[in-house]
């Protein structure tokens, strides 16, 4: 199981009163995130943002839903905020860089499903009945939930709609590329004019979603970021919760000073 | 029984251990650093060539020479008056129809001069088809002309040569894979809604291929040839797009 909990332990020394030789824990860690998980994380940061800014530049040669003739232009995206400097440049970058998307999106949903690591992320009926305190929490001031593992309901709920959109976005985006050949995805979208309007309201779906990451991750600081990095994460909630330390209040104070001095 | 479980895995490691081993595990990640290539101006051109060139390969990989585009009904079509005029230069290069031939070289065992008549003498075909322009707008347009197969067939082209090119009276020029060349669906088109074509649209023939993006399908052509080696693509692939761009 890769969320056993580890004790950081610090070698006692002849300062500190310490009778038995006992080291002391510093901290306790879980290893949250798998090496794929993070390596995926990571690569699919380079490559979405790729992909955004060159669909934007390919959606900026046409930046309309309607006909050709008239022409009613949805909105003019800045060039930028674009990536590629022209169509030929943009469908480039975004033909190049969807093999990375795909190939990390197979890789990541692969190794989820095998390892079984995809039950800390996976949205589950049991999660529903968390979903609406977490909701009060987060937005209504309510009181904060008890939490139990790496994910609240609300955090599975997001991630599992993330990964699905980001299936939606691969399959919306091949009805685009290939309407001939995928004539039947592109016919369940409603022809080709209607897979490139998934397609576009796909990617803001995601980007929403990024949104709400970033300003969730910038809430929880360097130590939840860090996770992201390492893999461990120091101290997380439901350890103290649900096991908390016997001798808690002067490890408690040690555990804070520990990761100003560790880098 | 989940305390259990955690007072099972419970293990214990030194501070300093700990963080080598964070910072191992950090480094892991550096294969991400590996996509900073495409940051570096001497190598970006040359990796997202690859790139295209690796979508072109799939591209031609999917391509199933037995599968019809999806052909619509009358009331589908985008009015005539409605369907677009794209040229890369000018809408009318001032082709002269009286004197005009499609001249026909190559692998091919009757080269020559043909004229628009000997291209409608072959069967006709009528059909309604999405036409997709690289910039992200679509029609629906009825186009008929004859089978390109059909035209190869009769010109007796090497059923082994790879590739079809085509020159424009604009300049423009243009190439297709075999495959392509010789599917059902791909058209000498001549006619548009049952009109024969004007001008902005290609007149007297143009490319018609419904498996292919817009720019492919090549306006007033005057030259086809056929060969075993392209010696130049098209005049958007030489700008950066797509070679293949199968629909």
């Amino acid at each position: 199981m890769s969320n056993a909990v580890v004790e950081i332990v610090r070698a006692s020394s002849k300062s500190k009163d310490n009778e038995d030789d006992e080291p002391v824990v510093v901290a306790r860690a879980v290893y949250e995130h798998p090496f794929i998980v993070r390596l995926c994380h990571w690569l699919n940061t380079v490559s979405l943002f790729v992909m955004v800014g060159s669909g934007l530049q390919i959606f900026r040669a046409f930046p309309s839903f309607g006909a050709k003739i008239p022409q009613k232009d949805l909105l003019h995206w800045p060039r930028a905020f674009a990536i590629g400097g022209w169509l030929g440049g943009g469908l480039q970058w975004h033909l190049t860089f969807m093999w990375i998307y795909i190939g990390t999106g197979i890789l990541y949903l692969g190794y989820q499903i095998f390892s079984g690591n995809y039950r800390q992320v996976l949205f589950t009926r049991r999660d529903i009945p968390g979903v609406w305190p977490m909701v009060k929490h987060y937005f209504f001031f309510g009181p904060k939930p008890p939490v139990h593992e790496a994910y609240n309901p609300l955090q599975k709920q997001a991630y599992t709609t993330a990964i699905i959109l980001g299936v939606l976005s691969v399959v919306t985006g091949f009805a685009v590329w290939k309407p001939v050949q995928f004539s039947w995805l592109a016919w369940m979208m409603g022809g080709f004019h209607y897979a490139r309007i998934w397609h576009f309201a796909v990617m803001w779906a995601i980007l929403f979603f990024v949104l709400g990451h970033l300003v969730m991750v910038i809430l929880h600081g360097w130590n939840n970021f860090f996770s992201m990095l390492t893999g461990w994460k120091k101290d997380p909630e439901y350890v103290t919760a649900v096991d908390p330390t016997p001798k808690g209040e002067v490890e408690g104070e040690d555990d804070r000073a520990a990761p100003e001095g560790a880098p | 029984m989940k305390k259990d479980d955690r007072k099972i895995d419970d293990r214990k490691i030194d501070e300093k251990k700990f963080r080598q081993n964070s910072r191992r595990e950090l480094l892991k990640l550096t294969p991400v650093l590996a996509l900073g290539a495409f940051a570096i101006p001497s190598l970006q051109e040359g990796l997202l060539k690859k790139g295209l060139g690796f979508s072109d390969w799939a591209s031609a990989r999917l391509f199933r020479s037995g599968h019809r585009a999806p052909e619509f009904d009358n009331s589908d079509l985008t009015p005539f008056a409605k369907f677009p005029i794209n040229g890369y230069d000018v809408d009318d290069p001032g082709v002269i129809f009286e004197n005009w031939t499609l001249t026909v070289s190559g692998a091919v065992q009757k080269p020559g001069d043909y004229t628009l008549t000997q291209v409608q003498a072959l069967p006709r075909y009528r059909q309604n088809t999405r036409h997709i322009c690289v910039e992200g707008w679509d029609v629906i347009g009825r186009f008929g002309g004859a089978r390109l197969s059909d035209f190869l067939k009769m010109v007796g082209a090497d059923p082994t040569a790879r590739f079809i090119t085509v020159n424009c009276a604009d300049d423009y020029y243009e190439s297709l894979d075999m495959a392509t060349a010789l599917h059902p669906q791909t058209l000498l088109c001549y006619e548009m809604y049952e009109q024969p074509l004007t001008r902005q649209h290609g007149a007297p023939l143009r490319l018609q291929i419904p498996t292919k993006i817009g720019y492919k399908q090549a306006k007033y052509l005057t030259d086809l040839k056929v060969t075993h080696v392209l010696d130049r693509v098209g005049y958007w692939e030489d700008q950066g797009y797509s070679w293949f761009y199968g629909l």
